[in-house]
């Protein structure tokens, strides 16, 4: 089974849920797609046995044969290519490697190089197996690196995916096949409008869902109204509890200490188990 | 000599759009005559790479000076190549900057 971990809003405990969900059942693999600052193993401090490297393909111009007619800036749906009547730049970190510059181009000027995205990281801790993807510093696209992380999946176990916060393309290529997604929340206004953009894109995807409702007893009651509206299950709250954070601000997911929680996520897992194959 | 200026608004009191890339208008003016022309920018809801669309922009009307807030990193790089003389960093109204870029006050 893919469980997949999204929120909209960034900030509201998706890591938290993540690992904390991989401590508490067995048989995981987590991979943390969320490459511009993959966190969930300052919290599982797995030790790292392998890395890879990511590289796309980037145009490459000849400028002794390029004619400047600016076929392939027109082209370029990301602005990647500059073309003026006396010069050609490429900015690389926009490029989405689809190659389509190459293929209008009228003169055969361009060719593809590879140009390194990102890094795979490849580790285990307690018993879980742990990838995840860092976007190289300086690039702006983080979608292929998140494919690359999900290229990696081993579908033989359960499969944990810590997904960005947002709901933009890494968000979507993140939660894509998943079989469940958990929306992580929290409830206050932010939490309520981000949540409901998430649940839009999941709808969109077709792709099953509940909330988890973190720091459960701060802000208002308006997340939970409009889960009841909209017929969405609150699958767990968490409440904002000093011992909770206290083991956070140290890297100690919390079902480690307090094994209370380690049921509940068991159940939680049990229930979405439930809710996948009804 | 052709001056423009990133601007909040389609008038020459309208006051500075500080961002380049992403402002609302650019006001593309005649130093001499002060006739003025307002292009609505369509590189301000571009998912990404905004402001090397709109030194396209700006390129293709043959502009001499530049007068923004502040231009990106991308944009910068072509600028750099090209023999448009680019003043950030300054605010105010369209044609007060105009005047003051005039008069040699802006650098």
């Amino acid at each position: 089974m893919i469980i997949s971990i999204a929120s909209g809003k960034g900030g509201t405990g998706k890591t938290s849920i993540a690992t904390n969900l991989a401590l508490s059942i067995n048989n995981v693999q987590l991979l943390d797609c969320d490459v511009e600052e993959p966190n969930s193993y300052l919290f599982l401090k797995p030790e790292i046995n392998k890395t890879e490297d990511v590289f796309i393909f980037v145009p490459v111009v000849d400028e002794s044969l390029c004619d400047n007619c600016g076929k392939c800036a027109e082209f370029c749906e990301y602005n990647a290519i500059f073309v003026s009547k006396d010069k050609i730049l490429i900015f690389p970190e926009l490029c989405h490697s689809c190659g389509g510059c190459k293929l209008v181009c009228p003169t055969s000027a361009i060719r593809e190089e590879p140009h390194k995205t990102g890094t795979i990281y490849y580790g285990n801790s307690k018993g879980i197996e742990i990838i995840y993807g860092e976007l190289e510093v300086g690039d702006a696209v983080a979608s292929n690196v998140v494919r690359e992380v999900k290229l990696r999946m081993n579908k033989d176990r359960n499969v944990i995916i810590d997904s960005p916060p947002g709901a933009s393309c890494p968000v979507i290529e993140s939660v894509k096949n998943s079989d469940f997604c958990i929306l992580v929340t929290e409830p206050t206004p932010f939490g309520l409008h981000d949540l409901r953009i998430a649940v839009s894109v999941l709808r969109e995807m077709d792709i099953p869902f509940g909330v988890i409702v973190n720091r459960a007893d701060i802000g208002d009651r308006k997340v939970y109204d409009y889960c009841k509206k909209e017929n969405i299950s609150i699958l767990l709250e968490v409440p904002f509890e000093r011992k909770i954070a206290e083991l956070y601000s140290k890297g100690i997911p919390f079902v480690l200490e307090m094994p209370a929680w380690k049921e509940k996520f068991q159940k939680l897992f049990d229930t979405i188990r439930a809710m996948v194959q009804k | 000599m052709k001056i423009c200026v990133t601007s909040t608004g389609e008038s020459l009191d309208s006051a500075l759009d500080p961002r380049f890339g992403r402002c609302a208008y650019f006001i593309i003016i005649d130093s001499n005559s002060m006739e003025f022309e307002a292009i609505p920018n369509a590189s301000s809801n571009v998912r990404g790479g905004a402001g090397i669309e709109a030194v396209q922009t700006v390129i293709n009307k043959r502009v001499d000076v530049l007068i923004t807030g502040d231009v990106g990193p991308n944009a910068s790089r072509i600028f750099n190549t090209s023999n448009i003389k680019v003043i950030v960093g300054v605010s105010g109204a369209v044609r007060e900057l105009v005047e003051r870029y005039k008069k040699g006050l802006l650098k």
